[in-house]
């Protein structure tokens, strides 16, 4: 934990109190609140600023999907209130926003499984081993067929799709499947929008894709999930192995940042006290896996003191790798 | 004059409402002066796009990791993936090409034909009844073309052969005829309707079928004006965006295989601006050389368009 | 030449040619009923004054396009109120007022050629001078100017952003060419003896044009002004570059206020995978096809009743 963000949240703390006092107040609140960025958290934002929405009519939500990247310049060039992120601000963003006087909050709000999917008609896969995922998506890859992977399986081309470049998603699985100096394979269909990619594989025998668990979890007639085979036997993508963490290596939080100079404002405020509330009926409901009640809880109370920075990188700026359920100890 | 009630000066003074020559010689300057300068707008507007697309794409070009000759040269484009990134713009023109070449292989005949037949063997309450159907047609927003693409073309497509995918330049390339058909079709019957009568009239008298007549004397007449309708609707093809955003999907790749997916040059620019706006990279400076590159196309398609209709133009006045 | 045939079989290819001609016209005809039916059929059902009062929601049950449609109707109208005074002045100058010169040449040409620029260009631009305006004024963060409280109708800021009047003037910008092109054609149809007969009688060239020839021309222009507003409604790639894909739950306040637009509504319903959301973008395409259909017979109601006296 940063000692300078620590002081922040403490003299936070001591201005903060007049900010609380305001959602007493009965008159309707007005104003507009600005979000951008990952399409993964998107169905998760849509439902909050919907409920939102039917309480507090007269402020105007806007919801934007440029995916966690896009998001990130966006709202540390101050032009948003709140970053929608499926990974943790990279030191690069957080050196931008630092530069253009944007101090934030970060957020978890849920546990999201990457889920690796093929067509249902594709009988053959039913789990895939990292090495494997890595043969079909990585630029040094070999698996071109899907015979490639296993002799047995049919000798036809594999078409991948994939989240954008701007997406914390394509960073994730990037990280976890080739590493941070890898690279993708350049021939293969990729958009920033996750229905896009369900599209494509539910439409299309051959195919193979990944996307945060809620595409697939609201769409499951059309997809089939893909177990994944960690040295540890064959994991599938369900609520209990994303939540006890056995989904590795693809099990990961989901975020909001919220831009501290708008957190001043009531309504912006108000709208993130409401999503703290309502994060645990919304986020299973729209198919994400809740977090357990102590992180909530602290994710709560730095809500409460505006706890400054972010907990994944440390004082001298390395990332930081641990689980969520560590790093928010 | 000094007697005069002052109420019949008023009267006087209102029917002639420009007091003096002068006057009204101001006002009619202000007037042309205001209007032309309405007409320089469209200048300006056209100036302003090259400046910006021309800044941008140098902008673009001053990268280190990319040149002309590779922009050019290169037969890869993969701005955001790959271990290193390629920006040869041919795939995304042979992806606009193959999309653009299979809607005018549908719309060009089929709109031609169309358009003979209602020019020509029609009868007038035919006529009343498909006129405005086309016109409906030309009306509908293209993203309701793409939904349509989506919706059923594509379907129907995978039921007669599995090799097509949920997105492909097929599909998205018949949308695409679709949405261009009203354009050929009235812009070349209005080509043909323009041939005098008496061209028909005379090669009637020699004998010819109603076929001779219509396809060796007054297509051939109406030539110029048909070309012309030909390369608009084939520039509207390679501008069509929402079509391809939603149906041709996301691989920039050389093919010729309508089966496959493509990348256009249009769908390249929605994919940049949706993913994210702010204007830092490489990745969003190419989709402004992609733009130039847009816009030069068809500016040449309009250009020889025009140099079309006024060069072959037949006169019969 | 071709070598002559016999009669059979110059009566053959004739038929054959009417044969081919009706199925060419079949198939356009076919095509345009296939696309209303195939939406009518997926739409109808959930089409309903809620959806039209509902704003955007994660059940398409629910959902509704009370936004967009409010946000197409401050767009288009912006859009209309610059582009037809700005095109019709335009026509009238090159028609009426200017004489052949290089210039007039040069604009004759440029009209032409923006008419055949691809709208998603347009978008470029509306996003450089409008959204951003070319920098020159900070950016949307620092709200470099604005004037009024940003609650009330007459609030307003530099650069514009992604707002109403961006959005607007970014499709005035892509009906403009087609608004003038129009006028022109419905000026020239106006005889030139009513021009001479003005004149004759001592008219300036300007109360010539405001006197006789624009009322002349108002079937043909109005025409012109209605199918160009039409094109407006529909065009969404311009705006998606312009704005993006957003959600929102309010209809715009003021001219600075953020937006949807039926056609990305559309766009953003028919690319998800889920049917029920192809159902409620099939009925907001009946509500679009609807207000296209209005505005077309419109177009041909005026033809029809006022073009007849002139001729």
């Amino acid at each position: 934990m940063n000692t300078l963000s620590l002081i922040a949240s403490l003299t936070l703390l001591a201005t903060s109190s007049g900010v609380h006092a305001r959602t007493q107040d009965a008159a309707p609140l007005k104003g507009a609140i600005k979000i951008d960025g990952s399409s993964t958290v998107y169905p998760i934002t849509e439902a909050v600023a919907e409920e939102f929405n039917k309480s507090e009519k007269k402020v105007r939500v806007t919801v934007g999907i440029s995916g966690t990247g896009g998001g990130f310049k966006r709202f540390c060039a101050g032009e948003v209130d709140i970053a929608d992120a499926s990974r943790p601000i990279k030191k690069a963003e957080a050196e931008a926003a630092a530069k253009s006087g944007v101090e934030f909050v970060e957020l978890p709000i849920a546990y999201d499984g990457l889920t690796i999917v093929v067509h249902p008609k594709n009988t053959w896969c039913s789990s895939l081993t990292l090495a494997d995922v890595k043969k079909i998506y990585s630029a040094s890859g070999t698996a071109k067929l899907w015979k490639d992977i296993n002799p047995t399986w049919p000798a036809v081309a594999i078409k991948v799709y994939s989240p954008g470049t701007d997406s914390g998603t394509f960073d994730y699985f990037k990280e976890v499947t080739v590493g941070k100096d890898g690279a993708i394979r350049s021939d293969i269909s990729v958009s920033e929008d996750d229905n896009v990619l369900v599209r494509g594989v539910a439409g299309d025998e051959n195919s193979i894709g990944f996307f945060g668990c809620a595409y697939y979890f609201e769409n499951k007639e059309q997809l089939k999930a893909v177990g994944i085979d960690n040295g540890k036997g064959v994991i599938m993508p369900t609520v209990d192995t994303i939540e006890n963490g056995s989904y590795t290596p693809f099990s990961r939080p989901l975020f909001i940042y919220i831009n501290k100079a708008s957190a001043a404002r009531p309504e912006v405020e108000a709208f993130v006290a409401f999503y703290l509330a309502h994060a645990t009926e919304l986020v299973n409901e729209v198919g994400y896996v809740k977090l357990p009640a102590a992180i909530y809880a602290k994710v709560a109370n730095n809500w409460k003191l505006r706890r400054i920075g972010t907990q994944f990188t440390t004082a001298a700026g390395d990332a930081v790798t641990t689980p969520l359920a560590q790093a928010y100890e | 004059m000094t007697s005069l009630p002052s109420s019949s000066i008023r009267d006087l003074r209102q029917l002639g409402r420009p007091k003096s020559v002068a006057l009204r010689k101001l006002r009619e300057r202000v007037i042309v002066g205001t209007l032309a300068l309405a007409a320089t707008f469209t200048i300006l507007v056209t100036t302003t796009i090259i400046v910006v697309l021309a800044r941008e794409t140098i902008g673009f070009f001053e990268f280190p990791d990319v040149s002309l000759g590779e922009f050019f040269g290169s037969t890869q484009w993969n701005p955001l993936l790959g271990s290193e990134k390629h920006f040869g713009v041919w795939p995304l023109i042979a992806g606009t090409l193959l999309v653009t070449v299979i809607a005018a292989s549908f719309a060009l005949p089929v709109g031609l034909i169309s358009a003979v037949y209602l020019s020509e063997y029609a009868s007038p309450r035919v006529r009343a009844a498909i006129k405005p159907a086309l016109e409906i047609l030309a009306g509908i927003p293209t993203v309701v073309y793409g939904f349509f693409a989506l919706t059923l073309i594509t379907p129907l497509l995978q039921k007669i052969s599995p090799a097509f995918g949920s997105y492909n330049a097929m599909s998205a390339g018949l949308a695409t005829g679709i949405m261009i058909l009203p354009i050929v079709c009235s812009l070349s019957e209005d080509a043909l309707r323009a041939v005098p009568r008496s061209l028909r009239d005379g090669a009637f008298a020699l004998g010819g079928t109603r076929f001779d007549v219509s396809v060796k004397v007054v297509v051939p007449a109406a030539l110029s004006g048909i070309v012309a309708a030909f390369l608009l609707a084939i520039t509207r093809a390679i501008g069509e965006t929402m079509i391809v955003a939603l149906a041709a999907g996301g691989i920039a790749q050389i093919t010729a295989n309508p089966a496959e997916q493509v990348q256009t040059m249009t769908a390249y620019m929605v994919q940049i601006f949706l993913g994210d706006a702010p204007a830092t990279g490489v990745e969003y400076k190419s989709s402004y050389a992609v733009a130039a590159m847009l816009f030069v196309m068809t500016f040449g398609l309009t250009m020889v368009g025009q140099w079309v209709l006024h060069r072959f133009r037949e006169e019969y006045d | 030449m071709s070598t002559p045939r016999s009669a059979s079989q110059r009566v053959l290819s004739n038929r054959v040619f009417l044969w081919l001609c009706l199925c060419a016209i079949n198939i356009a005809v076919v095509v345009l009923a296939v696309l209303l039916i195939s939406i009518v059929w997926q739409g109808w059902g959930t089409l309903s004054w809620q959806f039209l009062g509902n704003f955007a929601s994660r059940k398409p049950s629910e959902a509704g396009i009370a936004a967009s449609l409010w946000g197409s109707v401050w767009v288009c109208t912006i859009c209309g109120v610059v582009a037809l005074p700005l095109g019709i002045g335009t026509a009238v100058f090159l028609e009426e007022f200017a004489k052949k010169s290089r210039f007039t040449r040069i604009v004759q040409t440029n009209i032409m050629n923006l008419a055949g620029v691809p709208s998603i260009v347009y978008g470029i631009l509306g996003l450089t001078a409008f959204a951003r305006m070319f920098g020159v004024l900070g950016t949307n963060a620092d709200d470099a100017l604005s004037w009024g409280d940003s609650e009330s109708l007459w609030y307003v800021r530099l650069p514009f952003g992604s707002s109403v009047l961006a959005g607007g003037l970014t499709l005035m910008l892509v009906i403009l060419p087609v608004v003038i092109i129009s006028t022109q054609e419905a000026l020239r149809s106006v005889p030139g003896s009513l021009r001479a007969g003005a004149m004759a009688l001592g008219a300036t060239r300007w109360q010539t044009v405001w006197g006789i020839t624009l009322p002349a021309a108002i079937p043909g222009i109005m025409t012109g002004a209605i199918l160009s507003m039409s094109r407006a409604i529909g065009e969404s790639a311009p705006l998606l570059v312009l704005g993006g894909i957003l959600l929102v739950f309010n209809t715009p306040q003021n001219l600075m206020s953020d937006f949807a637009i039926l056609p990305l509504q559309i766009y953003n319903w028919a690319g998800r995978p889920q049917p029920a959301f192809h159902e409620i973008a099939a009925s907001a395409i009946m509500v679009q096809l609807v207000v296209l259909l209005a505005f077309n017979g419109v177009a041909v109601l005026i033809r029809q009743k006022l073009q007849k006296p002139l001729q």
